[in-house]
């Protein structure tokens, strides 16, 4: 069933039979398109955030939309679902000009939207949630209970899942909850579905189910409209891809037509072997000594006796799937998590468990959820770099506002972090820039080891490229890297040794030059391999 | 200027003043500085209106008595408001100044008893000094239970406000110390000073409340500790996470609450000259309000110290003016809830040009 990486095999893929991959704005009208926006334009005060955009989505195919942090996806996602109206232009569906001027109008067209945060109740079942707002009712004006659990146990039967509609959806892993809020929005008669970056969250398995249920509804033709940065998993499940560059359309073809490369050329106009960056350093001394540190869980361990260390001059990357334990061995380490076990920094013991002291001793931990652990979200870029350094810039017991603009501003050139001033609002930046604020506040505590946990998630290609260049930059500079990715291409594009996380345990321990895909793979599934083969 | 959101709100309008000029019209300008400086506005629209109807109220003795009414509820409010800015609430304030007051004013009226049947007699000094210490150890026991035992805000600080009330009540089995006048031989004179005395034509109580008032505005602007305050009300894990002790942080601003109350309940009990269990009653109320008029942010994060003084005065010359042009005061009630309800609105309409501005 998923096999949509020979893209021969989809009939639509083998109907196109456009002869340049970079047709842009070009292709043939013969392929039925669903939805088509027509020059759409959109203006914030002075600022277009879309500029005479012209997009497609064909019929009962997946309509991949990718492009930078700031490019106009998400702008045009809203336009499409309602929740924003265009300055200019028109939306086309089936042929016909219509207008969504809110989202539940668009809804009643067939136009169903999945946020990249979960729109759920935890507190309630899974049955209430894909009823939410659109109860059914029996003669009495009672909800009808058993109606809805009978209809979500069909529409989750739909998605090929066995999930109990009563079941409180707080209680289901992110992957069934993301399956949920699909259920939710195609038991409404959706025929074209927007998808704003719904594997952001899931584990590889976990995205493996969601795109076989891509699969089934392109059969039962629903047209998916997708947006995403993962370059691998676009390439397999789409069949168009369209580029959006600085809010203007730059290409359009289908997938088979195109390569990675090209693509992220399209995006960012350069390839992408200049993304990461790394050039092993020469390594020093150890710098983290980590000795049997577990983490209590039930009903195992969240981390589990687990023993490593860091170099100076070293990155060290940590790959693993979502619930291995990654994120817990960083909280323990910054002192955020209880824990047992010993840490050592560059010779110093970690005596006290908390986040003050584990700084002091010089580690500094960049969190893998920068809104809900990184930034204090109403205070300046000032405050926001400043935070962890406060004591470093008083006079007299007093906060030196010059001063402290003149610090914030030198950090900020240093990351050559876009702002507006460092008085602006920390949320007025993008995520990558507001990424590197949180990278500039833990730099300022002079770490000697810097902890990344999913440095680059969510941020453009150009922030990454950033990241990436600091990361080699610090361990030139005789810093401990440590950082935990998702992103295979990412740990074994940027680390010299890599870690390999599963159940809480590390299953692998590989230079660079022994690190390849298949070895990692294994290693992150390897509790279960060794039960399959003993 | 009255209720800008916190200290940095000031810093950004200054530093790049054109960006958001170009973009947006100049009504919606002029709609957001009339937004930010609502509270202020109605301070000076209830001054005008009620020296037009009653030639009493613009004159500078009432508007002393005014002030020396508002600077009890500013005493409060500023407590109040480092608790709110780290997200939490306060409603124990009312009866800290409540026990504070009464042990005071024990301590005045009979000494210490000790068990052995002697009686030990503090100076006034001393006297005040004691109170404002059984303040912020009240308001310490609030910080232990919202960060040792995890109690919500708002529960631990109504168990303190009976708890607190009925300690006051036990000191004097519910009777009232009526004579705090002290004699020259204990050195417990003077203590009617507080609240009954001026200073070159200023009654002292409104001096005290400048100096509490300076003081909060510095440490909430210019100390790495009230930066802290606000970070933890922004985002307490974040704040976690770059290295700030929250739970320290977070019992200090209910001893400070605490101490503040403890000084407001002895101005009280000084003004009255006798010291009585009920003194402060529901203040807490009037404290809060206050904050919330002058744009605290009940989630944490936002607000100011000059933004919480200006809701002081507004709440206090508005009942003051009702009172001396003669409304019922049952109409008083109704004019105050609806001026609350009113600045909230009003605070969220700011926020909704705010952000029509930003994006």
């Amino acid at each position: 069933m998923t096999e949509p990486t020979d893209p021969a095999e989809t009939p639509i893929a083998s109907r196109s039979g456009t002869p340049a991959a970079s047709d842009a704005a070009g292709t043939p009208s013969t392929e039925p398109t669903a939805l088509v926006a027509e020059e759409i334009t959109k203006s914030y005060g002075g600022v277009h955030a879309l500029r005479g955009v012209t997009f497609k989505a064909r019929t009962g195919a997946v309509n991949v939309l990718v492009g930078e942090n700031g490019a106009g996806k998400s702008t045009l996602m809203k336009i499409l679902s309602g929740a924003e109206q265009p300055t200019g232009g028109r939306i086309l569906l089936d042929g016909e000009p219509v207008e969504f001027p809110t989202p539940r109008e668009a809804l009643a067209h067939g136009i169903g939207i999945i946020h990249q945060e979960l729109s759920l109740f935890p507190n309630l079942s899974v049955a209430d949630n894909i009823f939410a707002g659109r109860e059914l009712h029996n003669r009495a004006h009672l909800t009808s209970v058993a109606e809805q659990r009978r209809r979500a146990r069909s529409a989750l039967a739909r998605l090929r899942q066995d999930i109990d509609p009563d079941t409180l959806v707080g209680d289901l892993p992110i992957g069934s909850q993301q399956l949920v809020e699909i259920a939710r929005v195609l038991s409404q008669n959706v025929r074209i579905l927007i998808m704003d970056e719904p594997t952001s969250a899931l584990s590889n398995a976990e995205v493996d189910v969601l795109f076989e249920v891509m699969d089934d509804l392109r059969e039962q033709n629903v047209t998916v409209i997708y947006i995403s940065h993962k370059l691998e998993e676009f390439r397999r499940i789409g069949d168009y891809v369209t580029v959006l560059r600085d809010g203007a359309l730059v290409a359009e073809a289908s997938m088979d037509r195109t390569d990675t490369a090209w693509i992220v050329q399209q995006m960012v106009g350069r390839s992408q072997d200049s993304l990461f960056t790394r050039s092993a350093s020469r390594t020093g001394d150890v710098l983290l000594a980590v000795e049997n540190l577990s983490v209590p869980g039930k009903p195992t361990p969240l981390v589990d006796d687990v023993s490593f260390n860091v170099k100076a001059g070293e990155i060290v990357g940590i790959y693993g799937l979502m619930g291995a334990g990654r994120t817990e061995l960083m909280e323990a380490l910054i002192g955020m998590r209880h824990h047992t076990g010993t840490i050592q920094v560059d010779g110093r013991r970690a005596v006290d468990g908390r986040v003050s002291g584990r700084l002091a001793l010089g580690l500094a931990l960049v969190p893998e959820d920068r809104q809900r652990d990184g930034l204090v979200q109403a205070l300046s870029v000032r405050a926001n770099l400043l935070l962890s350094t406060l004591n470093t810039l008083t006079r007299h017991l007093l906060l030196s506002p010059a001063r402290e603009r003149r610090v914030a501003t030198g950090q900020v050139k240093d990351l050559r972090i876009k702002v507006p001033g460092v008085d602006a609002q920390v949320t007025q930046l993008s995520g990558g820039n507001q990424q590197k604020v949180i990278l500039g506040r833990a730099l300022r505590t002079d770490p000697k080891v810097l902890l990344l946990d999913e440095p680059t998630r969510g941020i453009d290609i150009g922030a990454k490229t950033e990241i990436f260049r600091i990361m080699s930059d610090l361990a030139d500079k005789g810093l401990g890297v440590l950082f935990v990715s998702s992103e295979l291409a990412e740990v074994m594009g940027m680390s010299d040794r890599i870690l390999v996380m599963a159940r809480g345990r590390i299953t692998a321990d590989l230079p660079r030059g022994e690190a390849t895909e298949e070895a990692l793979v294994n290693a992150s599934a390897s509790t279960t391999v060794m039960k399959v083969s003993p | 200027m009255s209720t800008s959101t916190e200290p940095e709100a000031k810093g950004s309008a200054a530093a790049e003043p054109a960006a958001p000029a170009d973009r947006v019209g100049s009504g919606t300008r002029l709609a957001m500085i009339l937004l930010q400086g609502r509270t202020l506005i109605v301070l000076v629209a209830l001054v005008i209106m009620f020296s037009l109807i009653s030639s009493d109220y613009l004159t500078t003795s009432n508007l002393l008595l005014m002030s020396k009414h508002v600077s009890i509820t500013a005493l409060l409010a500023i407590g109040v408001t480092f608790v709110i800015l780290t997200g939490g609430i306060d409603l124990s304030v009312g009866s800290i100044s409540g026990l504070a007051g009464m042990i005071s004013g024990g301590l005045l009226y009979e000494g210490l008893k000790l068990p052995g049947g002697d009686t030990v007699w503090f100076s006034t000094v001393m006297v005040i000094v004691i109170g404002i210490l059984i303040g912020a150890a009240v308001g310490a026991i609030n910080g232990l239970l919202v960060t040792k035992l995890k109690v919500a805000p708002f529960i631990a600080t109504l168990g303190v406000l009976y708890a607190a009330r009925g300690l006051a009540d036990l000191r004097s089995k519910g009777g009232t110390f009526p004579n705090l006048a002290g004699t020259p031989a204990r050195h417990n004179t003077g203590f009617n000073v507080l609240g009954g005395k001026s200073w070159i034509g200023v009654p002292v109580a409104i001096w005290i409340m400048i100096v509490v008032a300076a003081l909060a505005i510095i440490v909430t602007t210019r100390t790495p500790f009230g930066r802290r305050v606000y970070a933890v009300g922004g985002n307490e894990r974040a704040a976690e996470l770059a290295g700030i002790r929250t739970s320290r942080i977070k019992i200090a601003v209910y001893i400070i609450s605490g101490a503040c109350a403890a000084l407001a309940g002895l101005i009280l009990t000084s003004e009255l000259g006798a010291a009585y269990p009920d003194t402060a009653t529901t203040y807490e109320l009037n404290a809060i309000a206050a904050a919330v008029l002058g744009g605290t942010a009940l989630a944490g994060g936002k607000g100011s110290i000059i933004g919480t003084l200006v809701g002081a005065f507004v709440i206090g010359f508005l009942s003051d003016g009702l009172v001396l042009v003669g409304v019922s005061s049952f109409w008083q009630l109704v004019v105050k809830g609806t001026v609350i309800v009113l600045a909230v609105v009003l605070e969220q309409t700011q926020e909704r040009v705010k952000t029509r501005m930003t994006t």
